[in-house]
């Protein structure tokens, strides 16, 4: 992927090519679920609010925790912080970890950031403007 | 001891030997675990039964569950 994408084409593009990845969600920097490949809200959130959960535990016990993969028998949870954003990802058992992972950061990183808005320009002061006529 | 018979027992004693560690292994990622990876690139890895995997995996179960 060169370019950025919308988060729904990002994630389709990653369960494309890693069929190991089942549920997915991107976490915007305002811990808003931003986009996913699960139709339902609630699903979105709960899996946003799990991973939100994993990493403050992590953070806790280990501080500057980047990326976490929690592996059970019955699958891995994955998450993936690139700065303020997020993503969470659950996957059939014994995955390949380091592929999952360099999947979930391309896809992160391939998102468009919502851009802040420019600053209005001031308009001239209208003193100058009435200096100049006077000169 | 013939060559032939030498030979047969290295082999055998090899594939025993590459025989259980591959069990080993697959033993090992059977068991349910949290890795951490830092900013700073290391990582560090807690089996179950740990204060930090028992904090984490019930987590994860919730939402493998759901």
């Amino acid at each position: 992927m060169l370019g950025f994408v919308d988060a729904q084409q990002a994630i389709a593009d990653l369960t494309e090519i890693s069929p190991q990845v089942r549920d997915v969600v991107v976490i915007g920097a305002d811990g808003a679920p931003a986009g996913s490949n699960l139709d339902d809200a609630a699903a979105q959130q709960r899996l946003a609010d799990g991973a939100k959960q994993l990493v403050e535990a992590a953070e806790a016990m280990r501080p500057g925790v980047a990326q976490l993969e929690a592996a059970t028998l019955a699958g891995s949870v994955f998450v993936v912080r690139d700065g303020e954003r997020m993503i969470a990802a659950t996957t059939t058992p014994e995955p390949t970890v380091g592929l999952v992972f360099y999947d979930l950061k391309t896809c992160l990183r391939s998102i468009e950031q919502p851009k802040p808005k420019p600053a209005r320009r001031r308009a001239p002061a209208k003193k100058k403007e009435a200096e100049d006529a006077a000169s | 001891m013939p060559p032939r018979k030498l030979v047969t027992g290295v082999l055998l004693a090899a594939g025993s030997l590459a025989g259980s560690v591959l069990v080993r292994r697959r033993a090992a990622r059977r068991r349910e675990r949290v890795d951490f990876y830092a900013e700073d690139g290391s990582m560090h890895s807690f089996s179950e039964g740990t204060v930090e995997a028992d904090r984490l995996l019930p987590i994860a179960h919730d939402l493998l569950r759901a």
